[in-house]
């Protein structure tokens, strides 16, 4: 007698949205029986973790500011993944978007308005591009597994950019401080609510739906997702899979490198030796908790930013190890997962091992 | 419903914390810390003074603290939290946050904050560092008695001033003792990786050092100087134990007194924004504890202590060469400091090429 | 001076070796655990605290390799059980493991940890050179040598071996066979976890006899392109283990002698090395085919 999964005659269209709320749930209990074995008060904590940050405007205002990039990159992402193309070097290309748009406000800071802000703008996009056609070409050209390539430059753009703002780009007037001058005011994305709510997530909004049209209105949406399930069903329709690979890190990399550039304009308002606490990696969870749908995105973006926020609230409140936060977001990623296959499997109890040598199939 | 209460009882307490309005008349001192709390290094410095003011004020305060904050919109949302969750008092700890905590200052003039590392200054914002280098002079004098070979490695993390100023220090105190004395420099560019300082430790051994000073925070190069039989200096905490033979003496940040003066000031209500570097003298520095060096040795640095505690040796008075021949302290002169806070050139001797 | 750098560059790649020829052997059933990194933090910090809690080095590497299974399994049960994509499993495991580690390790911060004796053959040791370079090791580095050529012994030259490469290379025929996909996976994994929890000791019980948090510090992630280079080979792991911790200790000596190179450049070559290495091992397409197991990364779920 054991457990199997038996693949589903068509998937669950139930499951499809059940799925998250059992894994939040999950992951909810989890977080529950582990605070109550450390010996803090469970609802408690619970409630400064998901609830307080939702109490305040401020604190509303800074989960909007967070989640912004995050969600920006993922949008990107979920086009690689959707393709099978495992682009994890977010965070290199959101480095080298924020150095290419730096360069107008570090080297020209008498240039200023809105024609200023919109060239940072693209050429921030244009640095995330760049960057991200790098593995994509080692790709295409030599068959360089891309979550490597993607990965370890990730380490060369973070040092890169450790050099130049320590070194040509350091402000002369900063005390030797290991900044760039800092923008000038018609370098800085505007503030559009609030108090720090700024124009980037207008751009944020802005990527969810066209990714939501894109994905699933057009024909390259489509496309996208053929290759993915089946790169050989892509060849046969015709489509390049060499031209999807660049296609998806064009995009993913322009819009790191677009939430790179929003970040140095904008909550930074100057060039540092890191412009990222590794929104890039983050993106990454959010892309697959949000099953790599646009909306998804959003939704899991904006939890993973409230899970910071909560975080930091308990680490002051409760005295709780930031630590907690990262095992929080490890399990609530492994229960989505698990839960997931329920969607096209369903649990059956098998009593006897031996099985006919029939139609054994890979599933993609 | 008992259980019912027990929430509502929270969500009113919390509720408290983050309008400010704490029945008790306490003082709320915070803290935000670039790393873990108990990195056993910089952080846990900090962390021991919090724990000091908890236990010389007793319940007049309480405290709190935020951990592993990036530098960067993550510092200005920590600072924001604390000041909104009733801190009075708001010490933050890395030389990064300083743009979080002047606009977060600006929004909350009631909060009184201080601010490690930086140069910029406001009503409620107060600066505090300290003169490390005239540790590292003393270790300067130390490894130029203790060395064989006559020649000194020093691990780096990144060269800003405090580190320029440490290694020019160091260098200025070797060559008191001895003229020719050598030091080799590597960059690691991280504040905190131990592989990589304890490669960076066998690189500068096999390539003929016999002593290690460190500007980095873990005690890897200690562990790998005991294991090598040489001898090697500690950084931020005492980490004698980590090289029981080969530990000469511990650059220990003490930011105990500081503090303690700090919140008595807020408590008496006389404090008032102010810019703090204090030394060897106001006990912030300290070396200690020295070992396994001669009791010669030992008198050495323990009257040089006292003599830059009298204020009769100053580390940076010339005459002092630059690297490439020019000079850089006239006879006589001393570096004020503002240009010693922003130093960016090496004294002659070093055998390296200051990254610009 | 030789000597003593080539010791260091042994040492600097003995943790890579642990934790690339586990993943080797789980590639070779065909799954990808991107989660190594994570597997390691938790062997680190496992094994660091019971070799300090009983003073035993030897409990303490049981403990990490326990650790590393465990962890191991939790990839396990998600992605191989559960057939979730791989890729994203793995992420999962190594935020968790990261975190995991800082919440057990806050105990065991600034605490100098058990010193691992080295091992000296007598005689043979005190040979000038060759010496202390063969004879005069810690009883890790003797461990990785020895595991790789079992490995390489077990992949090639074993039954088990055998189905262990049928499984990945077609999963669907080793099933038909009647070999179990799952079982052959599941302990391929936790061999994976065992070594990288092993790596993860190395660090914090002989490279630095200490706890911190994140001391793996990306050499997880430098494990898994190993495998690449090595294009699934145990031997050439060794290369190219050795070549990343050359380059990694030379760019340091480079800096000592006082080149006038910014350091950041210096501390970039290890990985772009690395993506060098990548790119010509993968222009041979003719080489890659023989070698990569061809489900992988897929999972697998039979139609019963």
């Amino acid at each position: 007698m054991r457990i199997q999964l038996e693949r589903r005659a068509s998937h669950s269209q139930a499951m499809q949205y059940l799925s998250p709320i059992i894994a939040i749930g999950l992951s909810l209990v989890s977080f529950f029986i582990i605070f109550v074995l450390s010996g803090i008060d469970p609802l408690q904590a619970l409630y400064i973790y998901f609830v307080e940050p939702l109490t305040a405007g401020w604190s509303i205002e800074d989960l909007l500011t967070k989640a912004a990039p995050i969600i920006l990159i993922a949008i990107g992402l979920s086009f690689c993944y959707q393709s099978a193309v495992w682009n994890i070097g977010a965070e290199g290309q959101l480095a080298a978007g924020a150095l290419a748009g730096s360069i107008l406000p570090v080297l020209y800071p008498s240039l200023q308005g809105p024609w200023v802000l919109a060239a940072m703008m693209i050429m921030g996009v244009l640095g995330g591009m760049a960057y991200a056609a790098i593995p994509a070409i080692l790709k295409i050209r030599f068959n360089a597994n891309e979550t490597l390539t993607t990965l370890m430059l990730v380490y060369v753009a973070n040092l890169f950019l450790d050099y130049m703002a320590r070194g040509p780009w350091r402000d002369p007037a900063g005390m030797n401080f290991p900044n760039s001058k800092p923008f000038e005011d018609g370098q800085l994305l505007p503030i559009i609510a609030g108090d720090t709510v700024r124009l980037s997530i207008v751009f944020m909004l802005a990527a969810v739906v066209i990714a939501w049209f894109l994905t699933s209105k057009t024909m390259t949406g489509f496309k996208i997702r053929v290759l993915g399930l089946s790169p050989r069903a892509g060849a046969f329709g015709g489509f390049s899979r060499n031209k999807m690979v660049m296609l998806t890190f064009l995009i993913s990399g322009g819009l790191a490198g677009l939430a790179g550039i929003c970040e140095v304009a904008g909550p930074i308002g100057l060039l540092r030796t890191t412009v990222s606490p590794g929104y890039g990696f983050t993106a990454i969870i959010v892309a697959f908790l949000g099953r790599l749908h646009p909306f998804g995105i959003l939704v899991a973006g904006l939890l993973l930013a409230l899970s910071y926020m909560g975080g930091e609230g308990a680490q002051v409140a409760l005295g709780l190890s930031d630590q907690t936060t990262q095992v929080f977001q490890g399990m609530l990623l492994f229960y989505v997962l698990a839960c997931d296959s329920f969607i096209y499997y369903r649990l059956r109890f098998v009593r006897d091992r031996s099985h006919e040598a029939t139609a054994a199939r890979v599933a993609s | 419903m008992k259980k019912y209460l027990a929430v509502i009882g929270a969500f009113a307490l919390i509720a408290g914390l983050a309008t400010g309005a704490s029945a008790a008349d306490k003082l709320k001192v915070c803290f935000v810390y670039t790393g873990p709390h108990n990195d056993g290094g910089w952080s846990q410095q900090h962390d021991t003074a919090r724990l000091a003011l908890e236990a010389k004020f007793g319940d007049k305060i309480e405290t709190a603290y935020v951990e592993n904050v990036a530098e960067g919109p993550d510092a200005e949302r920590a600072i924001e939290r604390l000041a909104r969750s009733g801190c009075g008092m708001i010490f933050t700890t890395s030389f990064g946050f300083m743009d979080p905590t002047i606009k977060i200052a600006k929004k909350f003039p009631k909060v009184k904050f201080e601010h490690d590392a930086g140069y910029k200054m406001a009503d409620n914002v107060s600066i505090y560092n300290m003169r490390w280098y005239e540790g590292r002079y003393v270790q300067g004098q130390i490894a130029a008695k203790m060395s064989k070979t006559g020649v000194a490695g020093y691990i780096v993390s990144f060269p800003i001033p405090e580190v320029v100023m440490g290694i020019d220090a160091f260098m200025l105190g070797a060559q008191s003792v001895n003229p020719d004395f050598k030091v080799k420099v590597v960059w690691v560019n991280t504040w905190f990786d131990p592989g990589k300082e304890a490669d960076a430790a066998k690189a500068l051994i096999d390539q003929g050092v016999d002593i290690i000073v460190q500007h980095t925070d873990s005690p890897a190069a200690m562990q790998i100087a005991e294991e090598r039989g040489l001898h090697a200096f500690g950084q931020s905490a005492d980490m004698s134990k980590f090289g029981p033979k080969a530990h000469l003496a511990s650059l220990v940040d003490n930011w105990t007194p500081y503090y303690i003066d700090r919140v008595q000031a807020a408590l008496d209500g006389t404090w008032k924004s102010t810019d703090t570097w204090g030394g060897i003298k106001s006990g912030m520095v300290e070396l200690q504890p020295l070992t396994n060096m001669p009791d010669d040795v030992k008198a050495l640095a323990e009257s040089t202590m006292e003599k830059i505690k009298s204020g009769e040796l100053q580390v940076f008075k010339g005459p002092i060469t630059k690297q490439d021949g020019s000079v850089g302290v006239a006879d006589g002169a001393v570096m004020d400091d503002k240009t010693l806070s922003g130093l960016n050139w090496y004294v002659k001797g070093i055998d390296d090429k200051l990254p610009q | 001076m030789f000597e003593g750098i080539l010791l260091t560059i042994i040492t600097a790649a003995t943790p890579l070796l642990f934790a690339a020829i586990g993943e080797l052997v789980a590639e070779r059933s065909g799954v990808l655990n991107l989660g190594v990194e994570g597997m390691m933090a938790v062997g680190a910090v496992c094994g660091f605290a019971a070799s300090n809690l009983t003073g035993n080095p030897l409990l303490g590497v049981l403990a990490a390799m326990i650790a590393g299974m465990l962890a191991a399994s939790l990839f396990g049960i998600v992605a191989l059980f559960f057939v979730a994509n791989q890729n994203a499993t793995g992420v999962a495991l190594t935020l968790f493991g990261l975190g995991l580690s800082g919440l057990i390790g806050s105990a065991f911060v600034g605490v100098p940890g058990v010193p691992i004796p080295k091992v000296y053959i007598p005689g043979l040791s005190e040979l000038p050179v060759v010496g202390t370079l063969v004879f005069g090791q810690d009883p890790f580095v003797y461990g990785a040598i020895l595991l790789t050529i079992a490995t390489w012994w077990f992949i090639f030259k074993t039954r088990g071996g055998l189905i262990l490469r049928a499984v990945g290379d077609n999963a669907a025929s080793a099933h038909a066979l009647g070999f179990s996909v799952f079982r052959t996976r599941f302990l391929a994994v936790l061999f994976g976890g065992a070594c990288a929890g092993i790596a993860g000791a190395y660090l914090s019980m002989v490279y630095t006899p200490q706890w911190t948090q994140a001391m793996t510090a990306g050499r997880g992630w430098i494990a898994l392109a190993l495998v690449v280079f090595a294009s699934w080979l145990p031997g050439r792991l060794v290369i190219g283990a050795l070549l990343f911790g050359a380059v990694s200790i030379l760019q340091l000596h480079a800096q000592a002698l006082g080149i006038g190179i910014p350091s950041q450049f210096l501390s970039m070559l290890p990985y772009i090395v690395t993506v060098i290495a990548l790119v010509l091992i993968s222009r041979n397409r003719a080489l890659l085919s023989v070698n990569t197991p061809a489900t992988l990364g897929r999972p697998f779920v039979p139609d019963t």
